[in-house]
């Protein structure tokens, strides 16, 4: 695979939550507004790209039979960082996105990464494929919590745009409403494909 | 201690802030497992039997290694004074993770060497469980609501009956599914989340219900 293609698959194509259905809790629960999905995004990508860093540099030295405990410690170790840093600079944020900081241990998109990609790939790719994955990850919360805040809220980005006329749709930013959405979105994707694969 | 607090927090955990629909914990192997009737009832009763077990002893680990307080064994052991005991609460996301990973892998072994019927209905379930989000955040959540002992195992062991309850409702709609007509490009994924949309409306329900 060409190097643009390896940062371009978790984008589309690839995309880890509405291609390979991996990483729902947080997609489903920080989606509620945009700047929820912008900060776990984030937080999302740094694990994500020092996991697979340092799973890629010692992917030698790793025996095969502990290896899983090997990449809990070493994203379990990114994800107290971020924690940490975020608590100390953004704490409006961290409070926000509450338990789901710590929980971006249990994300199975970065085990699964440093499994099925870092473990097996390059430096520079494993590189590559952290940043296209964060990226389709992040694009993915963004474009769920912009529809949730805009029908559920009346606001983008916590402005209000719909006037003092728009009775919001209050569900949207109820817990089905993230369901709801979310399925709608895989169904859409699906709709899309096959109207490709007709051509 | 009084018992009318417990059972808001086992109906709160069961029904209120359902670990599935209220709280989005969990999901992986909530679309995974519940396809079929059997495998959902194996997976619930592996995931309330891990999640009591992992509130009890993340709570003691909490309390009596991380926090810098008289609980501490550090504390007990090195007669040490209260200020000087080191704070590792930042710990606590690996320890618990660590924790978590090791118990689901000796329960596994306990299992298999005791039992080996309960081993074949229940084992294909338990490795997958080390990385349910559930069983990290029920540990995370007793620490944070700040509950003592009792608390944290009642809040780990109903959060697990509502995460069965869910399980099993949700599969027995997914058998029915499969012999619907769905449009197809919502077959499978996209469908579930939608019947859990409308299952996750039901149980808003459950959020008028006062509990003081």
């Amino acid at each position: 695979m060409t190097l643009s293609g390896e940062l371009l698959k978790g984008i589309y194509k690839e995309n880890p939550v509405l291609r390979l259905a991996l990483g729902l809790c947080p997609t489903l629960a920080v989606s509620n507004s945009v700047i929820n999905g912008i900060g776990m995004g984030t937080a999302f990508t740094f694990v994500l790209l020092g996991s697979n860093i340092i799973v890629s540099l010692i992917k030698k030295g790793v025996p095969d039979k502990i290896r899983i405990p090997v990449y809990i410690v070493i994203i379990a170790s990114f994800v107290t960082i971020a924690d940490l840093f975020m608590a100390g600079f953004a704490p409006k944020l961290h409070k926000a996105l509450g338990i789901f900081v710590p929980l971006i241990v249990v994300n199975c998109i970065i085990l699964g990464r440093a499994e099925a990609f870092a473990s097996k790939n390059s430096l520079g790719r494993s590189i590559l494929d952290a940043i296209g994955m964060g990226i389709g990850f992040t694009l993915t919360l963004v474009f769920i919590g912009f529809f949730r805040e805009f029908l559920g809220d009346g606001k983008v980005l916590g402005t209000p745009v719909m006037g003092s006329s728009f009775e919001p749709v209050l569900l949207f930013i109820l817990p089905p409403g993230a369901f709801l959405s979310l399925g709608f979105l895989m169904g859409f994707l699906n709709w899309i494909d096959s109207k490709k694969v007709r051509k | 201690m009084n018992f009318s607090e417990l059972l808001i927090i086992a109906l709160a955990a069961i029904f209120v802030q359902n670990f599935i629909f209220s709280r989005f914990l969990g999901l992986c192997p909530y679309l995974g497992v519940s396809k079929q009737l059997d495998s959902a009832i194996g997976m619930g009763a592996s995931v309330i039997f891990v999640m009591s077990l992992a509130s009890v002893v993340t709570w003691l680990v909490y309390n009596f290694l991380l926090i810098p307080a008289q609980s501490n064994l550090f504390y007990k052991i090195f007669n040490l004074d209260v200020e000087k005991i080191p704070d590792l609460r930042f710990l606590r996301t690996i320890a618990f993770i660590l924790v978590i990973a090791t118990l689901v892998q000796f329960v596994e072994m306990v299992v298999q060497k005791t039992s080996p019927s309960l081993y074949r209905s229940l084992g294909i379930y338990l490795p997958l469980i080390t990385t349910n989000c559930a069983i990290l955040g029920v540990s995370v959540l007793n620490i944070d609501s700040e509950y003592n002992f009792i608390e944290s195992l009642v809040q780990g062991f109903t959060a697990g009956i509502g995460f069965t309850l869910a399980l099993v409702l949700m599969a027995g709609i997914r058998i029915r599914l499969d012999m619907a007509e769905v449009p197809k490009p919502l077959k499978g994924l996209p469908i579930a989340f939608i019947t859990a949309g409308l299952m996750a409306i039901a149980f808003l329900g459950f959020s008028g219900l006062s509990l003081e």
